[in-house]
Parts: C-alpha cells; sequence; structure tokens
C-alpha cells in the first residue's frame, strides 16, 4: 500500500517535470523559460525528497536546503538581468 | 538501484538532453546561458540518484548558482560596449 | 499505530505531487507569462509543502531539517516570483488578449 502511493507520488512529480521541459524547449521568450526553471527546481526538490525516502539516507536532504536556497537566486539575477542589465 | 529510481534517472536523462539541445540550438544569448544551468541542474540530481551527495551539491552551489550569476554579471556588463 | 502513520503520510505525498502536477499543467495551456507565474508558483509551493508534511509522517526523526527546508520555500519562493512579475511588467510582456484590468500601468494624463 505505502509503496504503491509512494511510485504514484514519483510518476505524478516525473510528469510535472516533463510538462515543465516542454514548456521549457517551446517557450517562446526568456521570461516563460525563467518560469520553467523555477518549476524545475521546485520539483527537483520533490525528487530529492523521495530519493531520500527510498534511500532512507538523511543526508540527501541537505541538497534539498541547497536547492531552495540556488532558485531563488537564479531568478532574482535573471529577473534583474532583463530589468536593467546589472 | 530499486525500479522507482531507474524510473526517475530516465526521466532526468530524458530532459537532461532536452534541456542541452535547448542550450546548443538557442539564437539568443540569455536563452543559452540558462539552458546550461538547467543542465547543470539535472546533471546534480543525477549524482544524487548515483549516490554522490556531495557532489551533487557541489555541482548545484557551483554549476547551476554560481556559474549562471557569473555569466549574467559579464553579459550586462559587456552587452553596451563590445568592439567591433 | 506506525502503520497508519505510513499511510497517511504517504497519502500527503500523493497529494503534494498532484498539486505539482497541476501546476506542471497549467504551465502548460496558460495564455500568457503572469498565468504561468501564477500557475507555476502557488500551486508548487502548495504540493511542496504538502510533500515535506507527508516525509515528516513518513520519517518523524527528520522532522527539523524537513521544516527548514519548508521555511526557506515560504521565504524565497513568493519573492522570486514577484521580482519576475515586475520584471516582466517593466519590460512590456505582451498581455492576454482577455486581460480586463491593469493597476500597475499609469493612465496617461489623468494624473490622479
Amino acid at each position: 500500500m505505502v509503496d504503491l502511493l509512494i511510485y504514484l507520488a514519483a510518476s505524478l512529480a516525473g510528469m510535472a517535470f516533463i510538462l515543465a521541459m516542454i514548456r521549457f524547449v517551446i517557450g517562446p521568450g526568456v521570461s516563460d523559460r525563467i518560469v520553467a526553471f523555477d518549476v524545475v527546481t521546485i520539483v527537483a526538490i520533490t525528487v530529492i525528497i523521495i530519493t531520500a525516502l527510498e534511500e532512507d539516507r538523511v543526508v540527501y536532504l541537505d541538497v534539498a536546503l541547497v536547492y531552495a536556497l540556488l532558485s531563488f537566486l537564479g531568478v532574482i539575477v535573471v529577473a534583474r538581468y532583463l530589468e536593467r542589465g546589472f | 538501484m530499486s525500479g522507482l529510481l531507474s524510473f526517475m534517472s530516465f526521466v532526468i536523462c530524458v530532459a537532461l538532453v532536452g534541456a542541452a539541445w535547448v542550450a546548443i540550438r538557442s539564437t539568443s544569448l540569455p536563452m543559452a546561458i540558462l539552458a546550461a544551468g538547467l543542465v547543470s541542474l539535472l546533471a546534480s540530481l543525477m549524482f544524487l540518484i548515483l549516490a554522490a551527495p556531495d557532489v551533487a551539491m557541489t555541482e548545484a552551489a557551483i554549476g547551476c548558482g554560481l556559474t549562471t550569476f557569473l555569466f549574467f554579471f559579464v553579459l550586462g556588463r559587456v552587452r553596451g560596449g563590445e568592439h567591433d | 499505530m506506525k502503520t497508519l502513520l505510513d499511510v497517511i503520510g504517504a497519502l500527503f505525498l500523493v497529494a503534494g505531487t498532484s498539486f505539482l502536477f497541476l501546476g506542471g499543467l497549467g504551465l502548460i495551456r496558460m495564455p500568457d507569462l503572469f498565468n504561468r507565474i501564477q500557475s507555476g508558483t502557488k500551486a508548487t509551493t502548495l504540493g511542496t509543502i504538502l510533500t515535506l508534511i507527508g516525509a515528516t509522517f513518513l520519517r518523524p526523526e527528520w522532522g527539523i531539517k524537513l521544516s527548514l527546508i519548508g521555511l526557506f520555500l515560504l521565504f524565497t519562493n513568493p519573492l522570486s516570483s514577484q521580482v519576475l512579475a515586475r520584471a516582466a511588467h517593466r519590460i512590456g510582456v505582451e498581455k492576454s488578449a482577455k486581460t480586463k484590468v491593469d493597476l500597475l500601468v499609469e493612465p496617461p494624463g489623468d494624473p490622479r
């Protein structure tokens, strides 16, 4: 039961990943690609948590912490570049 | 490696090839930098699934964060005053 | 008791990842950039928070680190979406044809 539900959760996260990647490939402008980048980063945090649950290692959560800080930094930098060009 | 992790690594590899294709084929420079950052992020996920969390952390901090920041900084500096 | 907590945590995981999937679907189907920002940030934030709650039910001893990740997400995610939307509005990304009202644009010749 629990294993089946975790498999279902992993496949739903994989589908979200694929949809965000489709938007990244076909997106018409730079701004759409930044939104897709943000969504891929947030889905990657969920993928890391499911991997940590599957492997049962707490060390993997540190990488999720780094990701949660980095998505913020990347989007801020790109938005500032688009707005003013440094 | 269990079935769930091999499924996830398959999805990540397909997305990695798509991001690399965008990085090569796009005509605008910010788009290519962003796609290169996405390639680095997905490679870091792949390192994590292959059970190397320290390498994954370094790749995420340097390849995705610092390199993208540096490229956009230099692009913003260069854009107005480049010669020929 | 342990099995009940596991089942509740797995249900939270499925709920969170279905919100992530709906966010990705909205990213494909929404007409312009601002709607995409809306669906791509709000739905995925809720989905990630639900996933963190589910992981806390599955492994209660990881609670502190998971709540730290949730705190960082709650701080940084709305901020990045707001900065991105402001930059997109300033560089003049075209809006959808169905947009009724835009309060950020100043009316010409009518200083109020």
